[in-house]
């Protein structure tokens, strides 16, 4: 007996303490409990924390801006009676907020910002919630990323001579602060100086390898500026001349084939582009000229810079970069502003108007839509927030993915209805992390939570894949990638119990009403309320169920909704 | 209705390409077999369970054929591999050995390759119109040029969309695959190879977080509802045309339950097998190939990327002939000692050749007028070498007005092209080059517009 007594102690000892870390626990549980239900309530049932901008967008309104949306919308109709189809209807306001979002910030919209959305008029929606994106430093930040891939490529760069963080950041700082694009575009080829402390010289170092003794590649910038600020594919004349016959450059009134000479002038004007001494001069013109020798010839020749067309607006004097990008960027220069104009709209759609997204006949046939905004977006001084406006509020960019006739791919080709493209990587993580939070993950979002976000986004984007610069590509999803979405650690992540971390659980705790917790969940995952057939099959899975089966029926269904195509396509 | 745990039965007729994809409807019916194999612990266990269980696949139906493609991405230079000129003034530093094939040598980069050439067809004199990378690459894994208007399918995309679909893991494979690999084109994506990286490490995300019985009340109706409403009113065929999500999970599902992932796992070969297809992703990615094609995938194809040496041209390319040089050898050996080299055709090579002229960085370019290609396999020829490149061309041939492609026949004897090269081997694998497709845009196509060239063929 007597041996029995420490243990009786013992137990009673730990009998106490276990009441009192369950105490403990209750409290720490009933201090979570109200802590959710007060930030859920907030966005649930409040008025969301949101300020609208205050008046949206004189610019909008303007008569001009009016007469270009209808004059694009025109042509849009044209084009599809030109094709013979008939064109979807409008489409409705939280699929058209949910491209907007998904366009200029990269994740869909949070539960919060539903509501606040909802709190305005129907017909101001649209415009309200492109304003308030617009002004939103997650716009400047993921745009400036979207860009970047272009400018600079995908790859790690030269180690210590490329800064692709700083880079990043000056863009996000011109687009936020609504510099020209055309200023943007001078200041990255014509810029001198260290990459650390003017960062458009990163598009420069960015070509830049120890085997080429602190020289810039005039071969990789002819080709990247070519590609991104003209919209011409001539890497293939670095090699030969154009043997197929594709490739027209020169003047419109007289055309040339495309040859090498065409690509190495252009080249050449970044031949003289170096680090020389001092080195912490950073980058500078040398002088250096340029030296090739094309196919078929026994020795070098030296190069002159010259450009592959429109040569009357190339100016005679100046450095030869700031010749180039005052000729790149000039207002005649046709190519500059459809180059633009081509990518910022696939970046708001998901697809060019002309594909590939840098490959537009110079001479041949283009749609009419994008010498329209091509002409708007010169004759308004290249302003981006301009042109992404005029995009989002044409009738091509508010159509339906779905109609009640049959949808081909001839109706999708003419603008007819939206087509349906798949997601990229980011948006798909972004989507992801969002729908943890019921409020937006943005600057307001606690440190912690950004670093979460950003955590998962690189880990997410490591094991999905990134098509890298060509980003238009048109793919179907791979086995891999369904994998990573129904057994991958964010999707676990997701779906798992967990009161403060998940909406999921919060919704199958918190929310007492089916219907509504149903609701609640397509318009977290999704950005639309169920159809009456959906929210008979959910309800019907979470009907009867309380406490844990309550928190994984909803997890069912937050795992069903992640895992459906709408989730990672744009549509 | 969609079933994605349902793989006892095949989808309905007529439901299109995509249904049936690269991935198998039907259990295996060799599972038991796979299984012994996958449990013992011993390499040759499992190599006799998985001839056993390929036997068992010929004993009811004739085999079809496989195609691995052991892809070399840049643009390996014929002169420092399969087609040397040691001595000639466009030789480089490569000396040649002899082969197995009487009075022909290749480079001495390849030693361990030069013992089995004679179970190879060896081609040295392909030829081409494309000189860039990406255009080039198309070009040799379709057959076919770029075009704007339609997108061709890769050669492993056409034999599984010829043969029947009999397994559960993907059928078209590409390991280590880097920018271009193997694609559908309009066949659909149902086609496109399923990537996979080195098979030292396991395809990621395949254990699921939840029962089999959960997971199916997840899939349908849960999901199923919401795809269905999704699909109302959408583009025609959205899944089968566009988006696969349906297509994939149900073969995602399938692959999660399979048993045929054991032929995946490298490891459960011995260390010495291992080690005679060299210490390399290449290497393993090769033995892998092997294995997949003992459980009857129809096409794999392994890439060696790295051979664009425009600079420093023999180093690069001896680095990347020693990595290439043991796998292949082991390939070729190990298919044919596991009884599938008969029914197996395997494709060596890249998307052109390099110059014969060393350029000032010691560096070789693009050459896509006379370049190697090495075929064993099927009904290819043994110990047989077609065509040959000239030894010591006139350095004024070089002149840029006197281009080269105005007349290969001064740079090579016998030229196959490429769509030649492409005709001749659908005829290999039992597909009619000229047997004609609707193509989605109306327009009929045949397999190949090349000639097939039976002076390759037994």
């Amino acid at each position: 007996m007597t041996a029995m007594t420490p243990d009786l102690d013992k137990n009673t000892g730990d009998a106490a303490r276990r009441r009192g870390r369950r105490r403990s626990g209750y409290l720490l549980m009933g201090a979570t409990l109200l802590a959710a239900v007060g930030i859920f309530a907030g966005a649930v049932r409040r008025q969301p924390d949101i300020t609208p901008p205050r008046f949206p967008a004189a610019q909008v309104v303007a008569a001009d801006f009016q007469e270009a949306v209808q004059s694009v919308d025109r042509q849009f109709t044209q084009w599809a009676r030109t094709e013979g189809v008939e064109m979807a209807p409008r489409a409705d306001n939280l699929t058209i907020l949910r491209r907007i979002s998904l366009a200029l910030i990269g994740t869909g919209l949070s539960l919060e910002e539903i509501r606040a959305v909802e709190m305005v008029p129907a017909d101001e929606q649209v415009q309200w919630w492109t304003e308030y994106l617009l002004q939103d430093r997650r716009w400047a930040d993921y745009f400036s990323e979207r860009l970047s891939r272009a400018f600079v490529g995908t790859n790690q760069g030269p180690f210590l001579l490329f800064r692709r963080r700083k880079f990043n950041q000056w863009l996000a700082e011109q687009l936020e602060a609504g510099r020209p694009y055309d200023d943007i575009v001078r200041q990255m080829i014509a810029a001198d100086g260290l990459w650390t402390d003017t960062p458009p010289v990163n598009f420069i170092t960015a070509t830049m390898d120890e085997d080429q003794k602190n020289r810039a590649d005039p071969v990789r910038l002819a080709a990247r500026t070519a590609r991104t600020f003209l919209g011409q594919r001539i890497d293939c004349l670095q090699c030969h001349d154009d043997f197929l016959g594709t490739m027209e450059l020169g003047e419109a009134d007289a055309p040339e084939s495309g040859t090498q000479q065409h690509f190495h002038q252009l080249a050449a004007f970044f031949a003289g582009t170096g680090l020389p001494d001092p080195v912490f001069r950073g980058i500078r013109d040398d002088g250096r000229t340029y030296r090739y020798k094309y196919l078929g010839e026994e020795s070098e020749e030296e190069v002159t810079p010259q450009v592959p067309f429109y040569r009357e607006l190339l100016p005679t004097d100046g450095k030869p970069r700031q010749r180039l990008a005052a000729w790149v960027t000039h207002s005649q220069n046709r190519a500059f502003a459809r180059a633009t104009v081509n990518r910022i709209w696939a970046l708001l759609c998901s697809r060019p108007l002309v594909e590939p997204v840098d490959n537009i006949p110079l001479h041949g046939p283009v749609p009419p839509i994008l010498d329209t905004l091509a002409d708007d977006f010169q004759a308004h001084g290249y302003d981006l927030r301009r042109l992404i406006r005029l995009i989002v509020h044409s009738q091509a960019f508010q159509r339906d993915s779905r109609a009640d006739f049959e949808i081909t791919e001839t109706h999708e080709a003419c603008w007819a209805v939206f087509p349906v493209t798949q997601l990229r990587p980011e948006q798909v993580a972004g989507c992801l992390s969002q729908i943890a939070r019921v409020t937006a993950i943005d600057h307001r979002s606690s440190i912690l939570t950004r670093l979460q976000s950003y955590g998962e986004l690189q880990d997410f984007l490591k094991r999905y894949g990134d098509r890298g610069e060509d980003e238009f590509d048109s793919d179907a999803i791979t086995i891999p990638q369904r994998l990573l979405l129904m057994n991958g650690k964010l999707t676990r992540e997701r779906t798992k119990n967990d009161l403060v971390g998940n909406t999921a659980t919060r919704i199958a705790r918190l929310v007492g009403d089916d219907g509504q917790a149903v609701q609640l969940a397509f318009l977290t995952v999704l950005n639309r309320y169920p159809s009456p057939r959906e929210e008979q099959v959910f309800v019907a899975h979470l009907g009867g169920k309380h406490g844990n089966g309550r928190v994984r029926a909803m997890s069912d269904m937050f795992w069903a909704l992640i895992n459906s195509t709408e989730f990672s396509w744009n549509h | 209705m969609f079933h994605p745990l349902d793989t006892s039965s095949p989808p309905p007729r007529g439901a299109g390409l995509a249904l049936s994809g690269c991935l198998g409807y039907r259990r295996f019916h060799r599972r038991r077999m796979l299984q012994m194999a996958a449990a013992g612990s011993t390499s040759w266990l499992t190599t006799v369970a998985e001839r056993l269980a390929r036997a068992g696949e010929r004993r009811t139906t004739p085999r079809p054929k496989s195609l691995l493609i052991l892809w070399l991405q840049g643009g390996p230079s014929q002169l420092e591999t399969f087609d040397p000129h040691p001595g000639a003034w466009i030789g480089g530093d490569v000396q040649a050995i002899a082969t197995r094939v009487p009075r022909v040598q290749i480079a001495d980069t390849l030693p361990a390759t030069a013992e089995v050439l004679d179970r190879a067809t060896l081609v040295r004199s392909v030829i081409s119109k494309e000189g860039d990378h990406e255009r080039a690459t198309y070009h040799v894994k379709t057959g076919w040029r770029p075009d704007p208007t339609v997108v061709h399918p890769s050669i492993g995309a056409i034999v599984c969309y010829k043969s029947p679909a009999n397994i559960e893991i993907p059928r078209h494979i590409s390991i280590l695959p880097s920018q271009w690999p193997a694609r559908g084109g309009y066949l659909g994506p149902a086609f496109d190879a399923f990537q996979m990286y080195d098979p030292a490490n396991p395809i990621p995300n395949l254990v699921g977080p939840t029962s089999p019985e959960v997971l199916q009340r997840r899939l349908d109706p849960l999901l199923q509802t919401v795809e269905s409403e999704f699909q109302r009113g959408r583009l025609r065929d959205l899944d089968r045309r566009r988006t696969q999500h349906q297509t994939t999970a149900r073969e995602a599902v399938r692959m999660m339950t399979s048993e045929q992932l054991a032929a995946f796992d490298v490891k459960r070969e011995g260390e010495t097998t291992l080690k005679r297809f060299g210490d390399t992703p290449f290497g393993r990615g090769c033995l892998a190939a092997v294995r997949l094609l003992s459980v009857g995938v129809r096409c794999v194809e392994v890439e060696l990327n790295g051979w664009d040496s425009h600079i420093n041209n023999h180093e690069l390319q001896t680095s990347n002939a020693a990595i290439l040089d043991p796998a292949l050898a082991a390939t070729i050996s190990e298919l044919e000692a596991r009884d599938l080299l008969e029914d197996t055709i395997v494709v060596c090579g890249g998307e052109f050749g390099r110059t014969p002229q060393i350029n000032r960085a010691g560096g070789r370019d693009h050459w896509p007028h006379g370049f190697s290609v090495l075929l064993a396999g099927g009904p290819f020829r043994r110990g047989y070498v077609h065509g040959e490149t000239i030894a010591n061309p006139d350095p004024a041939w070089f002149k840029r007005k006197d281009s080269p492609e105005a007349d290969s026949s001064r740079w090579v004897k016998d030229p196959i092209d490429v769509p030649d090269l492409h005709a001749t081997l659908l005829y290999a694998l039992g597909i009619d080059p000229s047997e004609e497709q609707m193509t989605p845009i109306g327009r009929p196509l045949r397999w190949s517009d090349g000639r097939v060239v039976h002076q390759l063929l037994a």
